[in-house]
């Protein structure tokens, strides 16, 4: 096993297990931001006190973080040990790569990080460590108002530009992550492939206009 | 057809490089592109200089010798042919035609066009083979193979090592090729027996030898003369991970 996860495939087969986490992680992330779009902030304070309170989300979080870690470190190794694999280039670049976003991976994930780090401390150290979300009370508990927390955010005008460029690096990025992960796994199929394929590029799309709506529409109605 | 050259010209592996400037006038649409690199190597004679080096051997397609960087395709604007078989009526009068070699640290330049593709070899003797006791000849059918497994085996063998797939990935990757070479034996009975070592040893030296990793981009599926498909990468992948963890 050792030996598999030193070799460049089990180093890909890392990173696409990670990535496809990820992907799933994404949906439960954007399921609960949706709550936002509720007419009262209390079922989005409520899910997001689940959250951060449940226990085994809590194991989870600290899962998710490793997973992170594991895909953005591995991620960084391959394309590394990438760029020094021709270390003189051509003075005509080629284009027939299949899947077009799969040349700029590297460069929609430094986004990603980037926008990461911005929104972790936007919201999650804030809220849990800077004291930045005021308490509420919902029957009788005790919550975080976070949905006032990031409504508030998002009347700035240049914080939801930042969200949105990031999130097109998003889109980008899972255009060619989704499919790619399957491909990695070892699934490529005359007939599921193109499902993959298809599937990958509405999850993106779905995905990146979910998580936009959010700061842009409570930008302009709230 | 009066054409622009642009030629990578190196003296040797150590060497600095650099692009020279050619005229060719009079190519016909129906020479071949090594023909019409003849006539620019018999001009180049004919004046006493160095005609440029680049690689060749059946001109005809199946061979794998060849291989220029044409324009930023490996193989030039034609699919799913080699550089030999690529034609002139492809390119247009008064075109300008820049040629590059392979470029990847695993493949050194030799001379001009010339790369040194040892790697490749490497590879195959890592496990590229079978093993097989000789003795008498033995009956073509007695061991029954599917059909299907028998045209997927037909399909990656013909691959011919012409390392088009390392020069078009943008990471330099060979999977393409080690794929190729994995699968003409993973599908066939024969090649079962030593499929998990040849699988892991396979990867190892491709891994050691310094070329990139796969990241799905499919360029090297789009230029393979030989129309090998990212499929095989899959099935490469599938051979590694039965390989180590069963
Ligand atoms: C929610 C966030 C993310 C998701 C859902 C995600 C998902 C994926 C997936 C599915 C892949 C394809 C894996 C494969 O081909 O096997 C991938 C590739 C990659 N990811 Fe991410 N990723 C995310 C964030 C990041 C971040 C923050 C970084 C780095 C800072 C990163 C770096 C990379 C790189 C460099 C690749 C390239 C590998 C390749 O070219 O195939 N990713 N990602
Ligand atoms: S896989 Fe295709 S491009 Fe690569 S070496 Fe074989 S024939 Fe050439
Ligand atoms: S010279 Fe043999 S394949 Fe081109």
């Amino acid at each position: 096993m050792r030996t598999l996860f030193s070799s460049s495939v089990g180093k890909k087969l890392i990173m696409s297990l990670a990535g496809l986490f990820l992907i799933t992680f994404l949906v439960v992330h954007l399921g609960i931001n949706l709550l936002l779009f509720m007419d009262s902030t209390e079922p989005f304070n409520i899910a997001a006190h689940f959250m951060a309170t449940n226990l085994v989300i809590k194991v989870f979080e600290i899962v998710l973080f490793g997973i992170f870690f594991l895909h953005m470190i591995y991620g960084l190794i391959l394309s590394v040990q990438n760029m020094l694999a021709r270390p003189v280039g051509y003075r005509k670049a080629n284009h027939s790569q299949k899947s077009f976003f799969s040349k700029y991976m590297f460069h929609t994930a430094i986004i990603l990080l980037i926008f990461l780090g911005l929104h972790l401390l936007d919201f999650y150290i804030k809220s849990k460590f800077l004291g930045g979300a005021d308490t509420i009370i919902i029957d009788g508990e005790e919550y975080h108002d976070l949905a006032t927390l990031v409504i508030e955010r998002f009347q700035i005008g240049w914080v939801v530009i930042i969200y949105v460029i990031a999130l097109f690096g998003l889109g980008f990025h899972l255009h060619h992550g989704f499919q790619s992960a399957f491909q990695t796994l070892g699934l490529n199929h005359p007939v599921y492939t193109p499902i993959i394929k298809f599937l990958g590029v509405l999850y993106s799309i779905v995905v990146t206009l979910g998580f936009m709506a959010i700061p842009v529409l409570i930008y302009f109605l709230k | 057809m009066d054409l622009t050259l642009k030629i990578w010209r190196q003296e040797n592996r150590t060497a600095k490089g650099r692009f020279e400037t050619y005229l060719v006038r009079g190519i016909s649409p129906d020479s071949s592109f090594f023909e019409m690199l003849d006539v620019l190597n018999q001009q180049l004679v004919d004046k006493f200089e160095m005609p440029v080096c680049f690689d060749h051997d059946c001109r005809e397609g199946i061979c794998g010798a060849c291989g220029l960087y044409i324009n930023g395709r490996p193989h030039g604007p034609d699919s799913a042919v080699t550089t030999c078989q690529l034609h002139m009526r492809k390119f247009k009068d008064g075109d300008t035609i820049t040629i590059e070699p392979w470029r990847a640290k695993p493949f050194p330049i030799i001379r001009d066009l010339v790369v040194d593709r040892t790697a490749f070899d490497k590879i195959i003797e890592a496990g590229g083979y079978i093993s097989v006791n000789t003795g008498g000849v033995p009956d073509g059918n007695a061991i029954p193979i599917p059909k299907k497994n028998a045209d997927v085996a037909m399909d990656a063998a013909s691959c011919i090592g012409c390392g088009a797939c390392v020069a078009a990935c943008k990471n330099a990757s060979a999977m393409l090729f080690v794929s190729a070479k994995v699968s003409q034996y993973a599908m066939l009975p024969q090649g079962k027996v030593e499929a998990k070592e040849r699988v892991k040893k396979m990867i190892a030296e491709m891994d050691e030898l310094g070329f990139g990793n796969c990241t799905n981009t499919g360029a090297c599926e789009a230029e393979c003369p030989k129309e090998i498909s990212l499929s095989h990468i899959a099935r490469l992948n599938r051979e590694l991970y039965a390989a180590k963890i069963l």
